[in-house]
């Protein structure tokens, strides 16, 4: 392994660990906020609802595969 | 100091604990087992790197547009923080094995003493080694933390100052102790430290992309407790899930 392949895999576990849905997620979530923002309608909640989803599914996934 | 500026300390202060603990036990095992002198100077390397990666980064953030700031900042925060909460719902359901200071400890010192010998008194690059990454991995994301909290409060030098008071703490209690600080509850400072960055990530990155708080500042006073009780609340639910024996949730997570 290069030196630069195990710099992008160690940025890569520092930044998204081991659940990339959780990063891909809070990217998809930050980009519907901005979307709403533009309009005249409320987006305060968008983040708090794409985190309790993100959060229970995450840690549910977790439970089934390990139980 | 306001309300903000609190938070950023405490969420720092108890980040930096947590990984000032884990990098104590590296060093400790390394240094009883085999060289003070030389784990000591990785150490200070260690440190010297984390303290100028945090004065050239902080400055070069804290220069970007608020609202690009927000954004990034915001949504790296939230990454990390549901990284931590993650886990530390995990563990206080008792789905994954509880961090052992002793066990790492010594799993360090059987390492320390199969890796080749130098005569006493030279230079160990074993021990410099062991100590420089061990400083530096664990350090990396305080000073993550420091510059994500600092630059969006335009506050560096509280979050570092938090950081060092943290730092002091630890090395202070583990001289005294001259042990591993197992005894620090370090599930239910990851579960503090995951809710605030959870919350502040929450708070800024909705900022950042446009949206408009109700209440401005003050609905910190609402995210905060919220993202606590729902974790509390997923706890409790896995813990009945896994049909572990009935305990409050957050006697739990606070007892680990």
């Amino acid at each position: 392994m290069t030196r630069i392949e195990s710099f992008l895999r160690f940025l890569w576990e520092f930044v998204i660990g081991d659940e990339w849905r959780i990063a891909a997620g809070v990217v998809v979530a930050l980009g519907l906020t901005a979307l709403v923002a533009e309009t005249m309608v409320a987006a305060w909640w968008i983040l708090p609802v794409a985190v309790a989803l993100l959060l229970a599914g995450s840690v549910w996934h977790a439970a089934r595969t390990r139980s | 100091m306001t309300g903000t500026e609190w938070g950023l300390a405490i969420s720092v202060f108890l980040a930096c604990a947590v990984e000032a603990v884990e990098a104590l036990t590296i060093v400790l095992a390394v240094g009883t087992t085999r060289s003070w002198r030389s784990t000591l100077t990785g150490v200070g390397v260690a440190l010297l790197v984390l303290a100028v990666l945090t004065a050239a980064l902080g400055p070069a953030l804290t220069a970007l547009p608020i609202n690009a700031l927000r954004v990034v900042v915001g949504g790296l925060l939230l990454v990390f923080g549901l990284q931590w909460l993650r886990k530390a719902i995990l563990r206080a359901s008792g789905l994954k094995a509880l961090h052992d200071e002793h066990e790492a400890y010594e799993e360090e010192q059987v390492a320390a003493r199969t890796a080749e010998a130098v005569p006493q008194g030279r230079f160990d690059p074993y021990s410099f080694t062991v100590a420089l990454k061990g400083v530096l991995l664990e350090g990396l994301e305080v000073v993550f933390i420091v510059l994500t909290f600092g630059a969006n409060q335009h506050n560096v030098g509280l979050a570092a100052a938090a950081a060092g008071v943290a730092v002091l703490v630890v090395v202070v209690a583990g001289a005294l102790a001259r042990a591993p600080l197992a005894r620090v509850p370090e599930n239910t400072l990851k579960f503090a430290v995951g809710v605030m960055l959870t919350s502040f990530g929450m708070f800024w990155g909705a900022e950042g992309a446009g949206a408009k708080w109700p209440g401005g500042d003050t609905a910190l006073l609402v995210i905060i407790p919220a993202t606590l009780v729902f974790s509390l609340g997923l706890v409790a639910a896995l813990r009945r899930r896994t049909s572990i024996p009935a305990r409050s949730a957050s006697t739990e997570a606070a007892r680990t």
